[in-house]
């Protein structure tokens, strides 16, 4: 059994700052959980906890049923990919991919025998004899995870192993990395700031922020069911769309979403899915939008209640889609979930005072929209998403989506707190 | 007098600052004037000319003329050819020298590498270790003459029953029964008791050195070995040491030459009596005892001999380095 479980694990360093607070994760055996977020948020920090590269300041990490707090890394039986590789420089590959076997004094046979299977697996075969600094990035990486495989251990920790590699073969890694940890059924705990590894790689994802853990889900649950405007902003690319309206009942009883001077219609099913938006009547809400979600008008045709129009500032054709930037008579939702994700992004400047924001929508390639047209957006209202503009998080009802769910359910809801 | 001085010196110094500049600006001025090609060869040259000169000067002119002086005799005035080192290499305190010497070379590369790397291991994992390895630099400030006076203090000897004023002897005698060793004239204690005073000078070169070697190794190795199971003996002789040999060789080939070379320690504590002569000191006692330019040309001349190829070794491992790099 090589379950992993952290319970109420905390951590202070010696000058105060705090990097994980009160985080629990139960992976269970054979799971590959990826722990995600922007830089800073603790992730790396956990993952160390669990290899015992760094102190446990709070709570208790239990690896297949013992606590490991105490216990120094070499006795944990768990294996790490680095984000650099840290390949020994002076062995070769055969020995670098051998070295915990040799220390374990393993018979030589069976030395030889492992670290050829693994190189099978990972085509390493022809470069067993060669020293790390004559291989290039993708087989160095490649030689980090036969050191890690070959041990047999009871989980894999992999901290950003993908970052140094160019984009082509990160896609092409990250099919493999999949393969293999379906294939040896290993326990994986794997750190990432790129959300498009979290959501290919996991069975399920953990998304953590200033050490706080927001929201594990499967991947698909994550990004149809975010927890709060922080899950909902950095799960999806490109980032779903995040504007003020208000919520106002007309007199026929019916719910419309004011944003700007437009107003959409909300259906019942959304009403009864989402119960607490009736609390919200008369009041601001923040409204999340995904490209998507979204369609060229004269495409789809036009739809009572359904309608937004905008003028349009830039066209991307992207082949398969038509990426439309437009400038919506709305503001922009701005707190400090979003402008430190807009950091995390590369610095989009959000003025919260300005009376329009540009929305991205994702739109068919057999639209004509040309920049500088007036766009009429077909908007899938069932699918907006509702957020209190105070603190950010989901509007939902009893019917509350956790910020934990038990794995074995693929999608759905249990109990749980949310954040 | 002293103004007379201080006016001299002040001449010296800004004449050598005029003359410096004045001979860069004017040099490039000139070498501006060549066509290109040559312009481009010729320029380098002006700016090393200078430093090649002085070297050339100072130290490859009397090179080669204490080779030559070591083909004459006591004067140099007939030539004798090798008749210098044949004399000095038969000569019984010539060749007690030599083993003197041999024993340096062995003896202070290895422990000034050994302690060196000792101390900089164990000084990285104890909060206080900053303040050893400050401890071990110090004596390196000292001049080796000073050093000699220190511890010649330090060994020194009392007759059994007197009180003990050397810093050794006291430390011996507190062992009841145990009479004080007189390090520097007993001939089974005296070239050790020199080796130590010498350690006692350069471990700290080494271990800085290694210090800084340990430093270069990335952390993450240490984890990885350490997620692999190693113990910290394991991490230490598999991972750090391999990757500190390079360190170790540059370690060994200075302490060789400074063995080599060794003078100070010797003639101030023991003058090289009671059997304690290097091949420094041989030299020295030929040249300005004796006045044997001859003899004194052979020795220096076998000394540079034995050093070269060390030297050869240093370059080869610094340009390999290089090229790595």
């Amino acid at each position: 059994m090589a379950e992993v479980v952290l319970s109420h694990v905390g951590k202070v360093y010696t000058d105060g700052t705090r990097a994980v607070a009160d985080l629990n994760l139960e992976i269970v055996d054979g799971e590959f959980l990826v722990l995600v977020g922007p830089s800073g948020c603790g992730k790396t920090t956990a993952l160390r906890m669990v290899a015992g590269l760094e102190d446990i300041s709070e709570g208790s990490v239990a690896i297949g049923g013992r606590v490991v707090n105490k216990m120094p890394s070499r006795d944990r039986d768990v294996a790490m990919v680095f984000q650099s590789y840290a390949l020994y420089p002076h062995l070769s590959v055969r020995d670098n991919i051998g070295f915990g076997l040799k220390l374990r004094k393993l018979p030589k046979d069976e030395i030889n025998s492992r670290v050829a299977d693994a190189a099978e697996v990972l085509g390493l075969a022809e470069h067993l004899d060669r020293k790390p600094r004559n291989l290039s990035g993708g087989q160095r990486q490649r030689v980090a995870m036969g050191r890690a495989i070959v041990r047999e251990p009871q989980a894999f920790l992999m901290d950003e192993p993908l970052s140094n590699l160019d984009a082509k073969l990160r896609v092409q890694m990250r099919a493999e990395i999949g393969r293999i940890q379906r294939d040896l059924g290993v326990t994986t705990i794997y750190v990432t700031h790129d959300q498009t590894e979290a959501m290919t790689l996991g069975d399920r994802v953990a998304v953590m922020r200033k050490g706080v853990l927001q929201q594990i889900a499967p991947p698909q649950v994550l990004y149809d069911r975010p927890v709060n405007l922080f899950v909902a902003g950095f799960i999806g690319s490109p980032a779903m769309n995040l504007v003020h309206a208000t919520l106002e009942r007309g007199d026929g009883g019916d719910f419309t979403v004011a944003v700007g001077d437009q107003r959409l219609q909300v259906s019942e099913k959304v009403l009864s899915e989402r119960p607490d938006l009736e609390r919200y009547v008369g009041k601001a809400v923040i409204v999340g939008v995904r490209p998507e979600d979204m369609e060229d008008a004269t495409v789809a045709g036009d739809a009572e209640g359904r309608t937004l129009t905008a003028p349009t500032n830039l066209v991307e054709p992207m082949g398969s889609d038509v990426m439309a930037h437009l400038t919506l008579a709305a503001r922009a939702a701005v707190t400090e979930d979003i402008k430190e994700l807009a950091e995390d992004d590369g610095g989009r400047v959000l003025d919260e005072s300005a009376t329009t924001t540009t929305i991205i929508a994702r739109f068919s390639p057999r639209t004509e929209l040309q920049v500088d047209d007036e766009a009429k957006v077909y908007v899938d209202t069932d699918r907006l998403h509702y957020f209190d503009p105070d603190d950010g998080t989901a509007i939902w009802g009893d019917d509350n989506p956790a910020t934990t769910t038990t794995p074995n359910t693929s999608q759905g809801t249990t109990e749980g707190e949310s954040t | 007098m002293i103004a007379e001085r201080i006016g001299l010196v002040l001449l010296a110094v800004s004449a050598t600052v005029v003359i410096a500049w004045a001979y860069l600006l004017f040099g490039d001025r000139l070498i501006s004037r060549l066509p290109r090609r040559l312009n481009r060869r010729v320029m380098p040259w002006l700016f090393v000319a200078p430093a090649v000169f002085v070297i050339g000067c100072l130290l490859v002119f009397p090179a080669i003329s204490t080779v030559v002086l070591s083909l004459f005799d006591k004067d140099g005035s007939s030539f004798v050819g090798m008749q210098n080192y044949t004399d000095m290499l038969s000569n019984e305190i010539t060749q007690g020298a030599l083993r003197n010497t041999v024993l340096w070379v062995i003896a202070l590369p290895s422990l000034a590498a050994l302690l060196g790397l000792l101390v900089a291991v164990l000084a990285e994992r104890v909060r206080y270790g900053t303040l050893v390895k400050a401890t071990l630099f110090l004596p390196i400030a000292i001049s080796p003459v000073a050093a000699g006076v220190i511890w010649t203090f330090m060994y020194d000897y009392q007759p059994p029953i007197t009180e003990q004023t050397g810093t050794m002897n006291a430390l011996v005698t507190l062992v009841p029964d145990t009479e004080p060793i007189a390090w520097l004239i007993s001939q089974a204690t005296n070239n050790w008791a020199l080796i130590a005073a010498m350690l006692w000078t350069q471990a700290g070169f080494a271990m800085v050195i290694f210090s800084a070697a340990l430093g270069s190794v990335p952390v993450e190795l240490h984890e990885a070995a350490r997620l692999d199971g190693a113990s910290e003996w394991h991490v230490f002789r598999r991972i750090t040491l391999p990757l500190l040999i390079p360190t170790v060789v540059v370690v060994m080939t200075a302490m060789t030459v400074i063995a080599l070379k060794t003078f100070d320690i010797v003639y101030v504590m023991t003058n090289g009596n009671y059997g304690t002569d290097v091949i420094a000191t041989v030299m020295y006692k030929e040249l300005f005892t004796a006045r044997d330019n001859g003899t004194a040309g052979a020795v220096a001349t076998l000394l540079m001999l034995a050093v070269l190829p060390i030297i050869f070794v240093n370059i080869r491992q610094f340009r390999l380095e290089n090229k790595e790099a």
